[in-house]
Formats: structure tokens, C-alpha cells, sequence
């Protein structure tokens, strides 16, 4: 092993996945598995057709406190969090003064606080952040002796109710405190696959216990990132540092739905002046769905040309999608070739690869609506 | 009939002047689900380590390199209908492309089996 792989840091599930014969490679500054010896592309089907088990320990869990932390955290994002209910979710956004985005975020209503899950590689910047902007108004605790799992695909609820029978009925986008085998656990029903299924938070010590129960269910498998990775992609959802980042807005990232009404007229968040006039008048690119032609992948930075091989854009993500059996991408054009089924140009290894604007997501979501 | 490898882990098997290219099962072991390739039309003339063949996984995209100069006869349509047949079968059916030898002396330079074998489990 060498050095630097000797300085990753590892999650509580880390001998486990080394028992099951994962591939680790570095992610994040951790020692994570990409695949199982079942391999990405029927790790992917699983998923999609049972349920599969995902280690997202790596990822930053964070606890807010305070008088009103809703109104302190609405001074950083764009979201509805005031308005959200007790034991409710929502997906926001860490902005910029620019109106870039600097993390995206899960932000949960859990009673006496706020509940954050934040993207791995910017826990550390967003925790900090959090402290700067929030210093007189909310108290900000990394939950560093958590781990945290998902369970995602059309058995998984069938599968969490074994062990805790109130999952069953819990709604997408909510949130339940509850016991598994006799420990504590924090469910959401949530996840980034565009299946249904849970998020699992719990102590550290007992991540394995419930990895292992959870893998002992015949219809489930333990799933890596590679898998990880093109089940977001197929449903659509953006991957951080790659389809959204400090250089885009959520109007170049297509993600208004982020914006409700009332911050939208009341403002209050950083970039909110750029980011009301690109509501008003536009913007001069936009995030999409890219089909490309064929079966070749057009990977991330792949050059996008209009009808005239003129560049409009590059490729963010790119890569399979075993369920659509197709290749599938996601990447910025200019305004005006962003609408769906605009033919475009990739470039891949020099020759074109035709391609359209597609609308996403690739396959269906199938989240739980009750 | 001779099977040589190289270290960008292709294997090349002679018969007369004709040489059959393909990536080894180590190789394919480490691309995973092979789910596209891009193989050279016949009469291409191929230069010793240059771009020969793109082999894309689910993952990511990788080059194969020509193990020796020579003009391409035949590429293996079977492997552009069916790209899992790097993963099923590298060594045999999951061939990549057949080659007209321009220099056989260039095979001195490859590994054989047993050598190939070593070279994998003293680098990986």
C-alpha cells in the first residue's frame, strides 16, 4: 500500500466491505469501495430491480441548534426551511454572493433541531462556513461518531419493515426516529438513486450490526460507488463539483424547483440578486440531459458543438445507464440549444458522436408518495 | 501457435503471419462491465503501441494498444454487437481484431505466459 493510501480515512464499515471482496479506491479523502464482486453493472440492476446497501459514512452529517435555527440556516440557502414541517426533508442549496453553489444538501425539520447531510468532500469547508455566517445564531456540531447508510430500491421498504415495522408508512422526503434491533436509528426516506428507500443514520458502533443484518435479507446486496454513481446519473441528479459547483447558479443548474415563491420574492440569501434577475431575464446557459447516439459513453468534459461546430458546452457527467441500456449524460449548453431534442455534436476522442438534448430523468423515479 | 503478452496486458496469438489481439482476463477483470468498443476497420495499418482499439466500461474508457505492427485483416463484429464478451470471454471469443504481421521479430520483445504472470502479481 502506499502512503497517501495509507492517509485515507476509513468508515466503520470499512473491514466489511474488505470481507465481501469490494475494490477500494480513494474518494474524498476516504478508502471506499467503487464495486463489489458482483460489479457495477449488476450492482446497478439490483438496485433497480431489489434493493441494494450503500456506505455513505464518508458523507458529513451535521446538527444545528439555536433559538431559530430555520431563520439562521435561510440566511445561507435559498430553501423553504422555515416552512418546513416537523420530521419533514428538503434538498437546498449552499450559495455563494455570486449565487454559485457552494454544497448541496439535505436539510431536515427533526424537532429541537436541524438536521444537515453534506457532500463529503465539503464538510469540512461547509462546517466552517456554517460557524462563520451563523456565529451568533445557531450552534453547529459535525456528528462525526455517526454513520450513515441508504437502502434503496422497490424491496427496500419491504425490507426496512422487518426490522422497523413504522418504516413502511413513513412518507419520501420525511423523517423517523426509531429502533433497530434494539438501537437507535434516524430513517429518512430518502436517497440518490431515483428508487425508493431510506437513508439510515446511526452510531458508529453499530453500523456493522445493521449492515449485516440488512445483507442477511435475501433481496439485498451490498452496492459501491460505481453503481452509486450511474443510478444518480440515470435519475437525473447532480453529482457536486461536477454538474453544479461555485460557477453555477441553480438557474444555470436548472434547479428553480429549489427556489419557492416566497424566497424568491423575499430574497435574503447570498446571490440573490443575481440569481432574481437570471429568474427575470434568463441566463446565458443551462444544465441538460444529453442522449448521445449509439452506444459509446461520452465521459466528463467532453466538448459539445451546435449544428455548426461551433462549442456551446461540455459534458459533466457522462457515462452508461445499464437500465436505460444506453449511454447517458448531463452536461451545460448555451440557452439556445437547451431545448429537448436540439441535435448536438460530442466530440469524443476527436471524432463526432451525435447526440440530443434529453429530458431527464433517463428512467422513471419511483419514490414512495404514499 | 504462440500467445505472447505485453504490459498494457493484451495478448497476441500467432499463427503463420497472422497475429489475433485481445485484452487479457487480468485486464478485463480491472475495466469491469465492458459495455462498448471501437475496434480498427480492415486495412488500417497499426504502429507497435500505438491506438489500436477504445474499450469503454461503465466506469471509464481505455485504450488498447497494437502489441506489434501490421495491417488489420478482420476485426471481430461479434465483440461490437456483444461488448460483454470481454468480460465472458477475453482470451478466446473476445477477441479484438486480426492483424498481417509486418516484423515477427517484434514478438521477441513480449512476454510469454509465464512471464506475463509474474509481471501481474508483482504489480498488482
Amino acid at each position: 500500500m502506499t502512503e497517501a493510501a495509507t492517509a485515507l480515512k476509513t468508515t466503520p464499515l470499512h473491514a466489511l466491505h474488505v470481507e465481501l471482496g469490494a475494490r477500494m479506491v480513494p474518494f474524498a479523502g476516504y478508502d471506499m469501495p467503487v464495486q463489489y464482486p458482483l460489479g457495477i453493472l449488476k450492482e446497478h440492476q439490483h438496485t433497480r430491480e431489489k434493493a441494494g446497501l450503500f456506505d455513505v459514512s464518508h458523507m458529513g452529517q451535521v446538527r444545528l441548534t439555536g433559538e431559530d435555527p430555520a431563520a439562521a440556516l435561510e440566511t445561507l440557502v435559498p430553501g423553504d426551511i422555515k416552512g418546513l414541517a416537523q420530521g419533514r426533508m428538503r434538498y437546498t442549496l449552499f450559495l455563494n454572493e455570486q449565487g454559485g453553489i457552494l454544497d448541496d444538501l439535505m436539510v431536515t425539520n427533526a424537532g429541537d433541531h436541524l438536521f444537515l447531510v453534506v457532500n463529503a468532500a465539503c464538510k469540512e469547508q461547509d462546517v466552517a462556513h456554517l460557524r462563520e455566517k451563523l456565529a451568533e445564531k445557531a450552534e453547529v456540531e459535525l456528528l462525526d461518531d455517526l454513520a450513515l447508510m441508504a437502502l434503496q430500491g422497490p424491496m427496500a421498504a419491504e425490507v426496512m419493515a422487518r426490522f422497523v415495522p413504522e418504516a413502511a408508512t413513513m412518507k419520501f422526503m420525511s423523517y423517523l426516529s426509531a429502533t433497530f434491533k434494539g438501537v437507535p436509528v434516524i430513517l429518512t426516506r430518502s436517497g440518490y438513486t431515483g428508487e425508493d428507500g431510506y437513508e439510515i443514520s446511526c452510531d458508529k458502533a453499530d453500523a456493522e450490526m445493521i449492515a449485516r443484518a440488512l445483507l442477511g435479507e435475501s433481496e439485498v446486496e451490498a452496492i459501491g460507488l460505481g453503481a452509486r454513481d450511474s443510478l444518480r446519473l440515470e435519475a437525473g441528479l447532480c453529482l457536486y463539483g461536477h454538474d453544479i459547483d461555485t460557477t453555477t447558479t441553480p438557474v444555470d443548474g436548472a434547479l428553480e424547483w429549489t427556489l419557492p415563491k416566497r424566497r424568491r420574492a423575499e430574497g435574503g440569501f447570498p446571490g440573490y440578486d443575481i440569481i432574481h434577475r437570471q429568474l427575470t431575464e434568463g441566463t446565458s446557459r443551462r444544465r441538460v440531459g444529453i442522449q448521445p447516439e449509439g452506444r459509446q459513453p461520452a465521459r466528463e468534459h467532453t466538448e459539445i458543438q451546435d449544428a455548426n461546430g461551433t462549442v456551446i458546452g461540455e459534458i459533466t457527467s457522462g457515462g452508461f445507464g445499464p437500465t436505460a441500456g444506453a449511454p447517458v449524460a448531463m452536461g451545460y449548453v448555451d440557452i439556445a440549444n437547451s431545448a429537448v431534442g436540439t441535435p448536438l455534436t460530442l466530440v469524443v476522442r476527436g471524432k463526432p458522436l451525435p447526440a440530443r438534448v434529453a429530458a431527464t430523468p433517463f428512467v422513471p423515479q419511483r419514490y414512495y408518495r404514499g | 501457435m504462440t500467445k505472447k503478452f505485453t504490459k498494457d496486458h493484451e495478448w497476441v496469438q500467432v499463427d503463420g503471419d497472422v497475429a489475433t489481439v485481445g485484452v487479457t482476463d487480468f485486464a478485463q477483470s480491472q475495466l469491469g462491465d465492458v459495455v462498448f468498443v471501437e475496434l480498427p476497420d480492415a486495412g488500417r495499418v497499426l504502429e507497435k503501441g500505438k491506438e489500436a482499439a477504445v474499450v469503454e466500461s461503465v466506469k471509464a474508457a481505455s485504450d488498447v494498444y497494437a502489441p506489434v505492427s501490421g495491417t488489420v485483416v478482420e476485426a471481430n463484429q461479434s465483440l461490437v454487437d456483444d461488448p460483454s464478451m470481454v468480460n465472458s470471454a477475453a482470451e478466446t471469443d473476445g477477441w479484438f481484431f486480426k492483424l498481417q504481421l509486418k516484423d515477427a521479430s517484434e514478438l521477441d520483445g513480449l512476454m510469454d505466459e509465464a512471464a506475463y504472470k509474474a509481471f501481474v502479481e508483482e504489480s498488482h
